[in-house]
Parts: structure tokens; C-alpha cells; sequence
């Protein structure tokens, strides 16, 4: 039985924690890391990270992106949308077919 | 030109030739898996978009009600509405099976029975726009386990759509020709060693006849 977190800033996640996701906020990279990281160890399958912490986590994500579990992904927060969603899934794209051709468009 | 070193003789040859036929069938069906898994990746990976679009977009319109929430009650009251909360989500994880891919599949199971059992507040100190709030967050959550699982197949995927590509061009590119080129080396050079015996015999024969019967000799006498 796995549970979902969500990783962020304070503002951006504490309404998750009314759905009953296991909400962590934190506000500094390190930390971000830190709890990152513990996660990842525990119990948890999906855990969702604000954009504009996933940025500066860049390493943490590549590392757990080809295990099978857990699932981290960004989610835009308080502070608005940077595209870092988009990019990781730009990223697999170029991964698998060696140019982006579902993005390109815009 | 055959760069490796490969021993000329029959046994070889064999060898080389049966280790051909695997490769060539290899090579097949690495190229089918690849095409088959692309295919199957671009699904995904439209899907994924779509997915990611609309999460985004109802991310954002929560949020937009959270600061409004926020901006008509006081953080304690906030604190004590949400972080206790009633409802719980817990995730059993399957696996799936694509193209020998193992992707996770998740289903998401709720504490109570009931899924729109969020509001975790009496209604009498909180303002309206926070049940807006909880309710659009509700709204998306199924959304954004499905993009979870959605995204994480995506990078599985295109993990595995990149090293089987690598194993196809090292197939098509290095092993295939070099095994060609081993197999027309060593054919070739069996094939001029026969033709050396064939010519060392005849020339034997030449000279065990010039012995026997002095043709020579014979010819310049007359």
C-alpha cells in the first residue's frame, strides 16, 4: 500500500492536505532535498513537487526517473507556471526519438 | 578488411556464419520492438501532454481560489480547518506490461467511502471560497494520478526505446558487416588454399612424371 506526498511551499500545498495527501512543506532547496530523498526511501509511489523547488533539484529527478518507483512529478505552484513540467516530458521525448516533435509547435 | 583477428579454417567459418543468422534475427526483432514501443511511447506521450495541460490549467484555478480563501480568514483558522484532514488516499501499485517495459499502473483508494467526503471543517468559521478551493483540488486529483502514472511510463519508456535503439545500430552498423567480413575473409582464403594444394599437386605430378619417363630429355634428342 503506497501513499502520495506532495513537496512544496507552504501556499501551493495545503489544500492537498485536505484530500489526504501527505503534504511536506518546505521552503528551502536543501531541505527540499533532504525530504526528497527520504521520501523517495519510504513509502510512497507519486510524489508531487512544486515547479520551482523541482528546478533546483534537477540531479535528485534524473536519478529516480528511470526507477520504476516513485513517481515524482512537478506541479505548478502559488508562484505560477515555469514550464519545468513540460521540459521533463520535452526531455523523455528527445530521450526516446532524438528531437522533440511533440512540442515543437509552440 | 577484417580487424579482429579470426583463424581461417571450417570450424570457424561455421561458427561465424550460425553466429550471423542469430544476429540478422536479432537485429529483426529489436527493430520491431523499437518501432512497436515507438509507437506505443507517442500515445503516451500526446496523452501525457493533454493530461499535463489540464492539470496545470486546474492547478492554477485552485490555487486562485486558495489565495482568496486565504485572504478572507485568519491563518489559524486555515491551519485547523486543513491539517486535520478526514479523507486519506492510498495508491495500490500494479505493474504493466509493455513490450517487456514494466510500467506502474496505480488505483487510488480512498479512506472513506464516500470520494467527496473532503471537507474536513464545520462550515461555520470558514468562508465559501475555501470549499471552492478544496473542491476544484478534488476535482483534479484523479487527473494527477493519472499524469503520475502517465509520466512515469513516458520515462520508463523512452529509457528503454534509447538502449534498444542502441542495440539495433550496433547490430546494423558493427556486428553484422564485421561478421560479413569475417565469413568473405575466411571463405576467401580457404578457397586459395585449395587452389595452392590443387597447384602443388599438379606440379608434383609434373615432376614424378618427368622422372618416370624423361620427356625432357627425349625432346631435344629428336
Amino acid at each position: 500500500m503506497y501513499r502520495v506526498a506532495v513537496i512544496g511551499d507552504r501556499d501551493s500545498i495545503y489544500g492537498f492536505a485536505a484530500l489526504g495527501l501527505d503534504v511536506f512543506p518546505v521552503s528551502e532547496l536543501i531541505e527540499a532535498g533532504k525530504t526528497l530523498r527520504q521520501l523517495a526511501e519510504g513509502n510512497y509511489a507519486v510524489i508531487f513537487i512544486t515547479e520551482s523547488l523541482a528546478q533546483g533539484l534537477e540531479r535528485e529527478l534524473d536519478h529516480y526517473r528511470n526507477l520504476p518507483l516513485p513517481a515524482i512529478i512537478p506541479i505548478p505552484g502559488v508562484s505560477g507556471n515555469t514550464g519545468m513540467g513540460v521540459k521533463m516530458v520535452k526531455k523523455s521525448v528527445e530521450q526516446a526519438v532524438g528531437s522533440d516533435i511533440i512540442f515543437n509547435e509552440n | 578488411m577484417a580487424n579482429t583477428h579470426v583463424n581461417p579454417t571450417r570450424m570457424e567459418l561455421t561458427r561465424l556464419k550460425k553466429k550471423l543468422i542469430t544476429a540478422m534475427r536479432g537485429h529483426k526483432l529489436l527493430k520491431d520492438k523499437r518501432d512497436e514501443l515507438m509507437r506505443q511511447f507517442l500515445d503516451l506521450v500526446r496523452e501525457n501532454k493533454t493530461l499535463r495541460e489540464k492539470v496545470e490549467r486546474g492547478i492554477e484555478a485552485a490555487n486562485k481560489n486558495f489565495v482568496l480563501a486565504r485572504a478572507s480568514m485568519q491563518d489559524e483558522t486555515l491551519n485547523a480547518a486543513l491539517l486535520s484532514p478526514k479523507q486519506e488516499v492510498s495508491l495500490e501499485s500494479g505493474i504493466r506490461n509493455v513490450m517487456s517495459v514494466e510500467i506502474p499502473v496505480f488505483e487510488c483508494k480512498t479512506r472513506t467511502s464516500d470520494p467527496n467526503d473532503i471537507y474536513s471543517y464545520g462550515f461555520a468559521f470558514t468562508s465559501s471560497d475555501l470549499d471552492d478551493a478544496v473542491y476544484s483540488l478534488s476535482e483534479i486529483l484523479p487527473d494527477m494520478l493519472r499524469l503520475a502514472e502517465c509520466e512515469k511510463s513516458c520515462q520508463l519508456m523512452a529509457a528503454e526505446i534509447e538502449k534498444t535503439r542502441r542495440r539495433v545500430n550496433a547490430l546494423e552498423h558493427v556486428m553484422i558487416p564485421e561478421m560479413q567480413e569475417s565469413i568473405k575473409y575466411i571463405t576467401m582464403k580457404l578457397d586459395e588454399n585449395e587452389r595452392s594444394t590443387q597447384i602443388r599437386l599438379m606440379k608434383v605430378k609434373d615432376m614424378m612424371l618427368q622422372q618416370a619417363h624423361h620427356y625432357r630429355e627425349k625432346a631435344i634428342e629428336q
